[in-house]
């Protein structure tokens, strides 16, 4: 299991821009905001966490396709479907380095984009914890959706279809948690509903997502 | 004699050629009687005006809306459980008839809430979550679509009509959470003591009971069609390969 997250991670650094490209694109997403809206500091500062969220989750979902498309595509799906590690382990690393390469980069990058946007300062520790925290989730889903359509050659825009509906819950739970904490309300629900929400995908979303590529990989 | 010897295709188009007109019947008795009755004897009601009427329309296809897609999860179910093809293909049937009764609720809803709330649209919980629940059809439908092997369609959609199901749910009480109702509470319950008024309520009734039968009709009727459709692709195929 450790070979195969450090086999993912090699082949996301070296692999040519998969790595950096999310985060630029959350970057460029950031930037569009503000010719859209308007400048004003009071504006931006409102929105900038829905913006936030939005902006890092539309870069995960970018990324998606790469997590199973490549490795279906030379065959090496089908050896670690017969490996001696069962699938549900595998699909666990493969969101596991998705997160790597694509959440938690997008959490160290949030506070400095957070700049641009003029958020308060009472907002950054909050920016940092609904995104570590819901992230994750971000991952475990769309690795779900990626199984879902990885025996598809042009899966990219079904695979947004699937899962966007799916990120509803986290999205919502996440831009609350930061707009609750940024006015000094009572944090606890969104919290723990976030935090509940990703621990569960964590817990069940591999079995499916692994039931998902069986079903795939017996078609071919 | 049990109720998966409807399992075998033979048997399930038998049955349902023998069932259909009386489906057919039974939708355009109860929706002429639900809706003559609704539309044009029950007088306007007091701060609502001739606007309360739309409640015909709206309520029987929000109630269907959800209801489908709970057809939709016990069939994805059963082909899961027991790889039953006329599950599969009932639940893919059911889907694009689901969509069109959310559809048809929020652009209901959306008429009445114009002159009543004074806007088209809401972010209200209830309206909010028919949207996210339009989506989740639109998904599956375009699942369905995408995959040409259809045993493999069956499975990957089944799959996430059940990850949508608890999805779906999770939405609703995320919106709850995330935003304050226009939208009344629920108008019909079994344990209530008031209901609304009568005059509106036993039409309702014959109303709900139009929309299921028409579910029903239609449902048969599109399964048939995809059960047609798969017979044809088979025999196609035999035809190529002899």
């Amino acid at each position: 299991m450790r070979a195969l997250l450090l086999r993912d991670l090699r082949l996301a650094v070296r692999g040519g821009g998969g790595f950096g490209l999310g985060l630029v694109f959350f970057l460029i997403v950031v930037t569009l905001v503000p010719f859209g809206v308007g400048p004003e500091s009071g504006v931006l500062a409102r929105i900038a966490p829905g913006i936030l969220w939005l902006g890092a989750l539309l870069a995960c979902l970018l990324s998606l396709d790469r997590i199973f498309a490549l490795d279906h595509e030379d065959g090496t799906l089908d050896l670690l479907a017969t490996a001696p590690i069962p699938m549900e382990a595998v699909v666990a690393v493969k969101a596991l380095a998705h997160w790597i390469t694509t959440g938690a980069p997008l959490v160290v990058v949030a506070p400095v984009l957070a700049l641009l946007l003029h958020l308060p300062s009472e907002g950054y520790p909050w920016l940092v914890l609904s995104l570590a925290l819901g992230t994750p989730a971000l991952s475990v889903l769309g690795t779900f959706g990626a199984a879902l359509t990885v025996g598809l050659r042009r899966g990219g825009l079904l695979l947004s279809l699937l899962v966007l509906p799916l990120y509803i819950p986290t999205l919502i739970f996440g831009a609350e948690l930061m707009r609750r904490g940024m006015a000094g309300m009572a944090v606890q629900v969104p919290l723990l509903m976030l935090a509940g929400i990703t621990t569960a995908c964590i817990a069940v979303m591999p079995f499916a997502s692994a039931a998902v590529i069986r079903m795939n990989l017996r078609q071919s | 004699m049990s109720i998966w010897e409807y399992a075998n295709p033979v048997k399930f188009m038998q049955l349902s050629g023998r069932v259909q007109p009386w489906a057919w019947a039974l939708t355009g008795i109860s929706l002429a009687i639900g809706l003559v009755w609704g539309f044009f004897l029950t007088p306007d009601a007091e701060n609502f005006g001739a606007s309360v009427k739309v409640i015909y329309v709206h309520v029987p296809a929000a109630m269907m809306a959800i209801n489908i897609w709970g057809m939709m999860l016990v069939a994805s179910l059963i082909w899961l459980i027991r790889r039953h093809h006329v599950s599969a293909l009932a639940a893919r049937a059911a889907a694009s008839v689901g969509a069109v009764m959310t559809l048809i609720a929020l652009m209901t809803g959306a008429i009445w809430g114009q002159p009543m709330w004074g806007t088209w649209w809401a972010w209200d919980p209830r309206l909010t979550s028919f949207l996210i629940l339009f989506l989740f059809y639109l998904g599956y439908m375009a699942l369905w679509s995408a995959i040409e092997n259809a045993e493999a369609a069956a499975d990957l959609t089944s799959v996430l009509c059940l990850v949508g199901s608890v999805f779906a749910i999770l939405s609703r009480y995320a919106v709850n959470f995330w935003n304050q109702g226009l939208h009344q509470g629920a108008t019909l319950s079994l344990d209530a003591e008031q209901h609304i008024a009568n005059v509106y309520w036993v039409p309702l009734l014959f109303c709900i009971a139009g929309f299921m039968m028409l579910f029903v009709a239609l449902l048969l009727l599109r399964t048939r069609t995809e059960i047609r459709l798969r017979h044809l692709r088979a025999l196609e195929q035999r035809e190529r390969t002899a």
